[in-house]
């Protein structure tokens, strides 16, 4: 069985579902008797939340707005 | 021909997008603006390839992550790129345990998370090496699949998904330098 040191570097992997069959069934072999490699587990989701949770602060405020606009009706204007 | 979508109406629909994602690459939001204007620039060079582009999101993607390539290389500024060690496994779920930070906290790790509003994860994402930065943002924050990622940044699915791996081990470590840093986790040991 894989030690934690290999588990952990397959956990990202593994929530991507990039592991091939085999390293997949060995992880969650591991998974299924390490309590610490499961917390690892759920903190990499935790983490993967977050860092997506970013897109619903996607705005640009308005006057960039204004400035990227004229900047377009400018490239617009210089055919 | 008169139903021809003008530049406007093409791109402006992206603009919101284009300009977080430059943001989050970038760190900084005046450089995020000029890495937009430097892209509605290529991609107005190329309109007619973005008008028949079956994803233009895609291919604005492509080309803002390019824009924010060619200033890296210019800029060469990235001196957090070295300061991070990414040889020696670091654990932050660990580190947490082991640090202790929040004693009477028992949500550890996802009250250490909550630390982390947008602006200081992009602080945090500023530190990572660019490459490995821009995989990381088109994988979890936009949700693109790693051969999607080897077409945007024109390299192979073996190196995204290397990028990704270094990437994340310098992230728990940057979010860890920042939080204490920014005495966000005072009283946890040096």
């Amino acid at each position: 069985m894989i030690d934690c040191k290999a588990a952990v570097q397959r956990l990202w992997g593994y929530l991507d579902r990039n592991l091939e069959q085999a390293g997949e069934e060995e992880l969650e072999q591991h998974l299924g008797l390490c309590r610490h490699c499961c917390g690892e587990l759920e903190f990499a989701k935790q983490i993967r939340d977050r860092l997506a949770a970013g897109v619903a602060a996607d705005k640009v405020e308005p006057p960039v707005r204004e400035r990227l606009e004229e900047f377009i009706r400018g490239l617009e204007g210089s055919r | 021909m008169g139903d021809t979508v003008s530049f406007e109406g093409l791109v402006g629909p992206h603009l919101d997008y284009m300009y977080a994602f430059a943001h989050k690459l970038v760190g900084d939001r005046e450089a995020a603006e000029d890495v937009v204007q430097d892209a509605l620039l290529r991609a107005y060079r190329g309109m007619d390839k973005l008008r028949n582009h079956e994803r233009p999101r895609f291919w604005l993607t492509k080309i803002v992550s390019s824009v924010c390539m060619d200033r890296f290389r210019r800029e060469r500024r990235r001196e957090h790129d070295v300061s991070i060690d990414d040889k020696h496994q670091f654990s932050l779920f660990d580190t947490l345990v082991e640090e202790d930070p929040f004693p009477y906290s028992d949500r550890l790790h996802l009250d250490f998370l909550d630390l982390f509003d947008d602006e200081r994860l992009i602080a945090a994402l500023g530190r990572l090496h660019p490459a490995h930065r821009t995989a990381l943002v088109l994988a979890y924050v936009y949700g693109f699949k790693a051969r999607e990622i080897a077409e945007l940044t024109n390299t192979t699915v073996g190196t995204v998904l290397s990028r990704l791996q270094r990437g994340r081990g310098q992230l728990e470590r940057a979010l860890w330098d920042c939080a204490r840093e920014r005495g966000l986790v005072e009283g946890a040991g040096s």
